[in-house]
């Protein structure tokens, strides 16, 4: 440590790191100091009640003792120049405010004046009223705190209710349907439903069930996962860790194309395809394809976005250890961003599951059970509940709200299972 | 084995943008060689060529010879991959892989390069790097709890023990301790001096006691105005940098009387 003490002797960093200003400053501000006396004299009295505290005396700045009033002067000049400014009395730290029953008062206020307009100018809907009332309490919560609490509260409330309103109108709908769904599949669920096919059922018949349907749409799901993860994966590797240039920019360009088309049209092209010009037979596996088509720009989104949120100081770190690169993507950047890549993926899934469209022009249709996706017509959850809707009797209208419970159903558990595989996988921090 | 570095007319680019300029250099093995300088004038770019990291980074290409005991690391049919696992880098911030644990994190360089062991092999290598990063005794008792859980200087030692793993002759640091407290800083700085007797030691600081206290020589950098490129100034000895530099420009800079 020697060289330290030879580096303490240079002027350049004793001058940097060493010890503080006052010897410095005090003559700096010598001259300064008498017009500042006079503020000083001035503010020695409030000075101390604002600090709250005696300032130590520098040795360095303090004169010799037998003037002990100078010497506050100066310490106090220092002050003057930190202390902020003091604030005036007048002003309080209160405000008037409203009391807290308020919005509860003014949400009843506002529901019995729109039920009474609405009673009164005779609107048949109650959705009417509830925009009424939603106004009514906007603008009287906005209007009543802008008067008693002032304006800033009163901008602050009302972005508080757009808010609530906005949650209310993506949430009851929501809810609506799920309370929909559930009450009006769970009857139907059972366990010969799930076990069933539709085969010989007639649709005004009770009975029958979703088996076929339900093997189906997990096969056609399946076969278009095993198509479009791997590609939309290497996609997404390509395009974060080697892309570059032109071709780069046209895969990106053509995912996003391919993210805009419409599922029908992803169907026609598969029609055309590998059924008119390939000249195969309607299966589940043409069905596989058109919605592996629509899959691929998700999961390679998804997992792009994964990637790129994959700090570049790991993959530095581990190219600085004398690893090739396809160990680093394998090794360190998939598994950082496994979470978010199975999120992404699930999603992807659980949006070409409910896929309807492309399986009526490439799937056909059938109330037997093949479990064969290669080869004949099969059906889908979602193409039965088109059928069964279709058919326009009571015991269908039942069996299409059980299979689109139990096509929700299959989703959520999907969705749960990434959840968990996701959190499980996840880099962890705890200590 | 430390081995020698020798720069000669090194320019690197960004793209079309010319970073550092002609540099030309010389590092002794067993040594510690500090870089100093103000900020974008080259050093950290610099520091990465010497492992052939300044081409990861996208548009980056170097022109000149740096040759690693005589042999040219861009010469042709070098792998950059061996070159690294020559030459290991530890670098500003802490980085250990958040996926794996404590353990898994020194054995990283090894494991992916598909190196097999034997657990005992392993878990012997594991130790020697942890005490020989001063660590060993803080972990020893939750090396299979995830890196990230250490402190940032843990961390910072956790990177170097990783980095020593792999058995490099020289080892590169970015500003190792601009993240760190000065206790960290000391533990690292301690740590530099140990192992310096095994390794080629080069250091990118800002700090410039740093500089004084861990370096046998220092190079000073600099560039000669906004969008030059940076430039080698001086190189010399740390004593005579910090106490007769032979450039006004190099004593402007020490003194604090430069930007």
């Amino acid at each position: 440590m020697s060289d330290t003490d030879r580096t303490r002797n240079e002027p350049g960093p004793e001058r940097r790191g060493g010890p503080p200003r006052p010897p410095e400053v005090a003559p700096e501000n010598g001259g300064v100091a008498q017009e500042h006396d006079r503020a000083a004299h001035e503010l020695a009295a409030v000075a101390p009640m604002v600090s709250g505290q005696s300032v130590p005396v520098h040795p360095e700045t303090a004169r010799p003792a037998e003037v002990p009033s100078e010497t506050r002067v100066e310490e106090h000049q220092e002050r003057v120049i930190i202390t902020p400014p003091v604030r005036p009395p007048t002003m309080g730290l209160r405000r008037p405010r409203l009391p807290r029953w308020t919005p509860l008062g003014l949400a009843v206020g506002s529901l019995a004046f729109a039920v009474a307009v609405g009673l009164v100018a005779g609107l048949d809907s109650r959705v009417q009223w509830g925009l009424i009332a939603a106004l009514v309490f906007v603008a009287a919560n906005f209007a009543l705190t802008a008067a008693v609490e002032g304006r800033r509260q009163a901008v602050d409330k009302l972005a508080l209710s757009l808010i609530w309103t906005s949650f209310l109108v993506a949430v009851l709908p929501l809810a609506s349907l799920v309370w929909e769904t559930v009450a009006r599949g769970i009857p139907t669920v059972s366990w010969d439903f799930l076990t069933h096919s539709m085969n010989g059922v007639l649709s005004w018949q009770q009975g029958g069930g979703i088996y076929h349907a339900l093997l189906a749409t997990l096969q056609q799901v399946a076969l278009a996962s095993l198509i479009a993860i791997p590609i939309g994966l290497l996609t997404a590797v390509y395009l974060v860790e080697y892309g570059r240039g032109s071709l780069a920019r046209a895969i990106t360009f053509f995912v996003d194309v391919m993210t805009g088309i419409p599922s029908i049209v992803a169907g026609l092209f598969v029609l055309t395809l590998w059924i008119m010009a390939l000249d195969f037979g309607y299966s589940g596996f043409a069905g596989a394809l058109a919605l592996s088509i629509l899959m691929m720009p998700i999961v390679v989104r998804a997992t792009e976005e994964m990637l790129k949120l994959v700090p570049n100081e790991l993959r530095e770190a581990a190219l600085a250890l004398g690893v090739p690169k396809w160990r680093v993507i394998l090794k360190v950047v998939l598994p950082t961003a496994i979470g978010g890549i199975t999120t992404g993926v699930m999603l992807a899934i659980a949006r070409i599951a409910g896929e309807t469209a492309p399986i009526l022009l490439l799937v056909f249709g059938s109330n037997l059970i093949n479990a064969n996706p290669f080869e004949g017509p099969q059906s889908s959850l979602p193409l039965f509940v088109y059928e069964q809707w279709g058919y326009g009797t009571e015991e269908a209208y039942d069996r299409a709200w059980a299979a689109a419970l139990v096509l929700i159903v299959l989703i959520m558990i999907l969705n749960l299972v990434a959840r968990g595989v996701a959190r499980w996988k996840a880099p962890k921090t705890g200590r | 084995m430390a081995k020698r570095i020798d720069v000669n007319g090194l320019n690197a680019y960004y793209g079309g943008h010319k970073a550092i300029e002609d540099i030309t250099l010389h590092v002794e093995p067993r040594s510690v060689t500090a870089f100093i300088g103000p900020s974008g004038c080259g050093k950290s770019t610099f520091l990465r060529t010497l492992n052939r990291m300044h081409e990861v980074t996208p548009g980056g290409r170097v022109e000149g010879e740096v040759l690693l005991d005589n042999e040219n690391l861009y010469g042709p049919g070098v792998d950059p991959v061996q070159v690294r696992r020559t030459v290991g880098m530890v670098f500003q911030r802490p980085n250990p892989f958040p996926t794996m644990s404590i353990y898994d994190n020194v054995l990283a360089g090894v494991r992916l390069n598909g190196i097999r062991y034997s657990r005992s092999q392993l878990d012997d290598l594991v130790e020697k790097n942890l005490r020989g990063a001063n660590l060993w005794k803080e972990v020893k008792d939750r090396l299979h709890k995830p890196g990230a859980g250490l402190s940032g200087g843990q961390q910072q030692r956790l990177c170097l023990a990783r980095a020593t793993a792999v058995e490099p002759d020289v080892l590169l640091m970015d500003e190792p301790c601009s993240a760190l407290d000065p206790i960290s800083t000391l533990a690292i700085e301690d740590l530099i001096d140990q192992m310096k007797s095994r390794y080629t030691i080069v250091i990118v600081t800002h700090n410039m006691q740093q500089a004084a206290r861990v370096s046998e020589r220092t190079a000073f950098f600099n560039l000669a105005g906004v969008g030059q490129p940076g430039r080698l100034i001086e190189v010399d000895a740390t004593d005579k940098i910090f106490s007769n530099p032979s450039e006004k420009a190099t004593e402007d800079y020490i003194s604090g009387r430069f930007g």
